[in-house]
């Protein structure tokens, strides 16, 4: 055993030496270029890394135990530095940092981003790290916690924070290159963020005051639907209450623009809708819908069902005793609702509002489509970075406004809802019955719901159809499959399958994109909630509130901090399929991890605890007894990731390629070109993917199997 | 049931080689003109060489930008079609490799030209005179015949044009007028003309396409777009303005320090052949092909009977005219209220 001990950890060293040796070391390198023979060949500041290589390995055999020599913690640290200082100080075209080229003369000649040897080095070198630090007391010593603490705050350091830094910074370079506060300044102030003409008459109102004002009014109407479904489907015998639900699902699996298509063949100029009003009325028909209408629309459409989910829990969690004491005491219903339900009402409804409001900020497919020239935050940033006018300095500065916003409004939220209390769910009876909803707010609700139904009904009647007429813009509506033809059309012939079909290589990518990305975003997504909920370690909280960040970053800022990022060794990754992988794990994260620490709050300890005292390592007791109690946790992050990928737009928008393109992004290209049709019939087919998949994810990962011989009751379900 | 994620996992990681990193026998395409002629272009040249072509479509205003914020590692091969002057400048500015093709024999004079003007770094495939499509059931009576018609209080909201920072069309369009009127009677034209605007669009081709399905009654856009919603059955009209009007000479470029430079090569000279050129047509764009040799298709409006200026190419496609024109159209016509 005590031989054995002096060997943990082997891996790390043995894995480090292996990538400087053997591995190329650069972007693109040969097999037999590693960074001992990059460094011998003239790139000298690569050889201190194999130096620590050799020592590590060399201190791993003539030692007892390395893990807790000091020469050990020294070795890793000063690794892991250079690692990172020779990476950013030599660029791509030579050094980044004055002086280097003293040391090194050779480093004028720049060097290529990481290859598989670097990464793999840097990896080692975060293992040994972990292995230091357990050794020192870390975790208690559990070695597999430690190692994943230390490795996940390692990859947010790099995805999460890096960029999002990198992002500032590149907001105060000038256009000649240099740093300084004043291109931020000016960029910030400038009169097309902030201006209020348009309120005053006297021109266009700026990006900023658009971008709020849609924000509110969005988050208004969609707060007042939700209230008004939640209400019909808590509070009446309304009779559609599987079919409200059923609708909540649709805008989730939905593919970004179709919507904004659809709305567009129904109230566009030419609209159906349009047309017949204008005749009623006998007055010319009008682009009204581009615009604030449109986007605004388009919006409540998509939020409702997020803003009546939550409204939703918030209602049914209301106890009806509360409500039948009030009627006791002789008020009337009005009366009742306005000062018992209401009232305790408030926090939800400042949540969806919240929620929506943030989506709103965040949304760029249904801006692009139905904008016009009502410019908004995100897509201001899109032709900042992808426009003729490519500017990278005006898109980081408007992305660190949209953050701004966006971290406040998060902030708004915890703060309303940290304050008083709404518990009304607690041990006691809850027998009571629920007030009958005024006739007034009722039919209120009614006249609100109904136009929604009718609008969802009209809006995916249309993209049911679209994908399958000649040109459903144009009215013209003999059956074809045409549109599906263009997009998936294939060959077998001399040369084998051939793939013609415009939207192959695309799906493909997405495809690719969603299989890797669902199961990462799982896997770390579980492990980081698992450590969060059954392991101490110092700096717990700020673990906590790293992973959530890269929640409240809008897709759009994650995607321009990635170009600002990883456009440039060392981390030279955009354009690979990698980058479009390690932004939807990062960004789904937070998902998986709530899921997963729901769900083990439900779960006692002691299983867990006889596992360990029989023996078994952290990694054994994670695998074997908690990941199989866990399983609903881990169908919704698998779920919600793989949907996610194949759906977002915002962030991936920034990092397709020619070679990965993604199916969003391509959709995206036939909307504008004004390809409704092909765009419609792709996102028909997106849809029917989603629904395979997440029916074959379901048969895969099944329902939890517990041995139990009675129902467990009386536990209240936490809001969710 | 972690065991299966841990093998699929590994399959997964043993497959994508084959996909990500296989490099050979490919070509990254960077495409403008329609999407649909992208596509019907790539499709015959990957049957006819086996060369997979990774294509993608965006205006030439955008691929300019990409080509050149790309520039410390190029990762596309060859820009194909998108108006002249995005190709110039980006001659000009050593973005695009110098190249003489046999195949110049063959080309007409303004394609040959164009090779000239960039010391050979952009070479002409295609030409189209620039022009209007207005929608004959939106506007029935006393239709437009000449720029200054478009000024009509009539057509208020109802004409769309691309904005000149994306689309090349669009950049013609405001190269011709300074051409045809002086610069600052053409900004005060273009002035009078945002009342009538509904939308600068991203795309040169949108207008035309929006007029087609009745969002907008009248599209500014190249007279061959304009053909192309007329043959596919639109009420599209299509109008030579009677003042005279510029053109373009729809460009390819080879991309410098491209990926794969030999399928590239392959590409530019397939791309100047006579039966590369014919397939346009069949992919509704109604260009006039550089190719001497090449059949000029029927629908395509005749360059001969349009009244054309003469388009000083070198000058509005240098860097500096167009910053300059670009910056001021900016200022002056794209920071106006709608």
């Amino acid at each position: 055993m005590k031989a054995f001990e002096g060997r943990i950890g082997l891996i790390w060293s043995g894995l480090l030496l292996a990538s400087v040796l053997a591995l190329p070391w650069f972007k693109g390198g040969a097999i037999g270029a590693s960074a001992l023979a990059e460094g011998v060949a003239g790139r000298a500041w690569l050889l201190p890394l194999v130096a620590v290589a050799v020592a590590l390995t060399a201190l791993t055999f003539l030692t007892r135990n390395w893990r807790v020599h000091q020469a050990a913690a020294a070795l890793v640290g000063a690794g892991l530095a250079w690692l990172i200082l020779q990476g950013f100080g030599i660029g791509l075209r030579g050094p980044a940092l004055p002086g280097i080229e003293l040391l090194f003369p050779a480093a004028a000649a720049g060097q290529p981003g990481f290859g598989w040897g670097a990464w793999l080095a840097g990896v080692a070198l975060i293992g040994a790290l972990a292995e230091v630090l357990a050794a020192r007391g870390f975790c208690r010593g559990e070695r597999f916690a430690a190692f994943s603490i230390v490795g996940i705050v390692a990859a947010l350091t790099l995805f999460v924070f890096f960029p999002i830094l990198k992002l500032m910074s590149a907001a105060f370079i000038a256009p000649d290159g240099t740093l300084s506060a004043l291109p931020f300044l000016a960029r910030i102030t400038a009169a097309d963020l902030w201006s209020v003409g348009c309120l005053t008459g006297a021109g266009r109102c700026g990006v900023v005051i658009n971008s709020v004002v849609l924000g509110v009014l969005s988050a208004a109407f969609a707060t007042a639907l939700g209230l008004a479904l939640a209400l019909l489907v808590a509070r009446t015998d309304f009779r559609m209450k599987r079919a409200l639900r059923a609708i909540s699902i649709l805008p989730i699996i939905t593919p970004p623009f179709v919507v904004g298509v659809a709305i567009i063949v129904l109230f566009g100029r030419t609209g159906v809708v349009t047309v017949e009003v204008a005749e009623w009325f006998g007055v010319r028909p009008s682009r009204w819908v581009y615009g604030l209408p449109g986007i605004l629309m388009a919006q409540v459409l998509a939020f409702a069902p997020v803003t009546f989910l939550v409204i939703l829990s918030a209602l049914e969690a209301i106890n009806p005793t509360l409500e039948e004491a009030s009627t006791t005491l002789g008020a009337r219903p009005v009366t009742t609702f306005r000062t018992v339900t209401w009232p305790l009402l408030r926090p939800a409804l400042a949540a969806a509002f919240l929620l929506a409001f943030i989506e709103s900020l965040a949304d760029f497919g249904n801006a692009i489509v139905l904008g016009g020239s009502y410019d908004v935050l995100s897509t201001k940033i899109f032709f900042a970075v992808v426009g003729a006018q490519y500017d990278l300095g005006q898109a980081a500065t408007l992305s660190v406004l949209l953050l701004a916003l966006t971290v406040a409004a998060f902030w708004v939220q915890t703060r309303w809802l940290g304050r008083a209390s709404y518990v009304t769910v607690t041990g006691k009876s809850d027998a009571g019955l629920v007030a009958p909803m005024p006739l007034l707010i009722k039919w209120a609700a009614v006249a609100a719901v109904l136009p929604f139904v009718i609008f969802t009904a009209g809006v995916y009647m249309i993209v049911l159809i679209g994908g399958f007429v000649t040109d459903i813009a144009r009215l013209e509506m003999s059956p074809t499959f045409g549109h599906i033809w263009t997009a998936f059309s294939f060959e077998v012939g001399d040369r084998g399958l051939q793939l013609f079909g415009s939207a192959w290589d695309s799906m493909i990518t997405t495809l690719w994109v969603s299989a890797l990305s669902a199961p990462l975003t799982m896997g770390i997504g579980i492990l980081t909630a698992w450590l969060i909920a059954r392991q101490d370690f110092a700096g717990k909280r700020a673990f906590e509130f790293g992973t959530l960040l890269s929640f409240a970053i809008p897709g759009t800022v994650v995607g321009v901090s990635y170009i600002a990022a990883f456009n440039v060794p060392p981390i030279d990754m955009t354009g690979t399929l990698w980058i479009l992988v390690i932004c939807f794990v990062f960004r789904n994260l937070p998902v998986g991890m709530r899921a997963g620490i729901a769900a083990l709050a439900q779960i006692d300890r002691s299983m867990e605890e006889a596992s360990q005292t029989m023996g078994a390592g952290g990694g054994r007791v994670l695998a074997d007894v908690v990941l199989p109690l866990i399983r609903p946790a881990i169908f919704t992050a698998l779920v919600y990731s793989f949907v996610t990928a194949m759906t977002a737009v915002s962030a991936v928008i920034f990092l397709v390629s020619a070679r990965h393109n993604m199916a969003t992004a391509y959709i995206m290209g036939r909307v504008e070109n004004g390809e409704y049709a092909l765009a419609i019939a792709y996102s028909t087919v997106l849809m029917l993917v989603m629904v395979v998949c997440v029916a074959l994810m379901n048969l895969a990962v099944g329902r939890r199997k517990l041995g139990r011989r009675t129902a467990v009751t009386g536990t209240a379900q936490p809001a969710q | 049931m972690y065991r299966r994620f841990t093998l699929a996992a590994a399959t997964a990681l043993a497959l994508l080689p084959v996909s990500t990193f296989a490099q050979s026998n490919e070509l990254v395409l960077y495409c403008s003109v329609g999407e649909e002629w992208c596509r019907a272009q790539s499709e015959a040249f990957s049957r006819e060489t086996g060369i997979n072509v990774l294509m993608t479509r965006k205006s030439s205003g955008e691929t300019f930008a990409q080509i050149k914020a790309e520039e410390g590692q190029p990762r596309g091969d060859v820009w194909w079609g998108g108006t002249g002057d995005p190709h110039l400048q980006a001659a000009q500015e050593g973005l695009t490799e110098e190249y003489k093709s046999p195949m110049l024999a063959e080309l007409q004079a303004w394609a040959v030209g164009q090779a000239e003007t960039s010391g050979f770094r952009t070479v002409g495939i295609y030409a189209g005179a620039l022009g209007f499509g207005y929608n004959s059931t939106l506007v029935t009576e006393n239709p437009p015949a000449c720029w200054k018609d478009l000024l009509d209080a009539r057509y208020k909201e109802d004409i769309q044009v691309a904005n000149p920072n994306s689309s090349g069309t669009s950049y013609t369009m405001l190269a011709t007028m300074v051409q045809l009127m002086g610069e600052d009677e053409a900004f005060a034209y273009l002035k009078d003309l945002h009342a009538n605007i509904n939308q600068y669009t991203k795309s040169g081709s949108a207008p035309i396409r929006a007029a087609a399905t009745g969002e907008s009654a009248i599209g500014i856009v190249f007279m061959h777009d304009a053909v192309a919603q007329t043959v596919e059955g639109a009420p599209i009209v299509t109008v030579a303005p009677c003042e005279g009007t510029g053109y373009e000479v729809g460009s390819m470029s080879l991309i410098k320090g491209g990926p794969n430079p030999e399928a590239a090569k392959a590409w530019y000279e397939w791309a100047l052949s006579a039966k590369a050129q014919e397939i346009g047509a069949t992919a509704k764009s109604f260009q006039v092909p550089s190719n001497s040799n090449a059949a000029t298709p029927p629908e395509a409006p005749k360059l001969a009977d349009i009244k054309l200026i003469d388009y000083d190419f070198a000058k509005y496609g240098s860097s500096e005219v167009r910053t300059a024109l670009l910056a001021r159209w900016d200022a002056e016509i794209g920071a106006l209220p709608k």
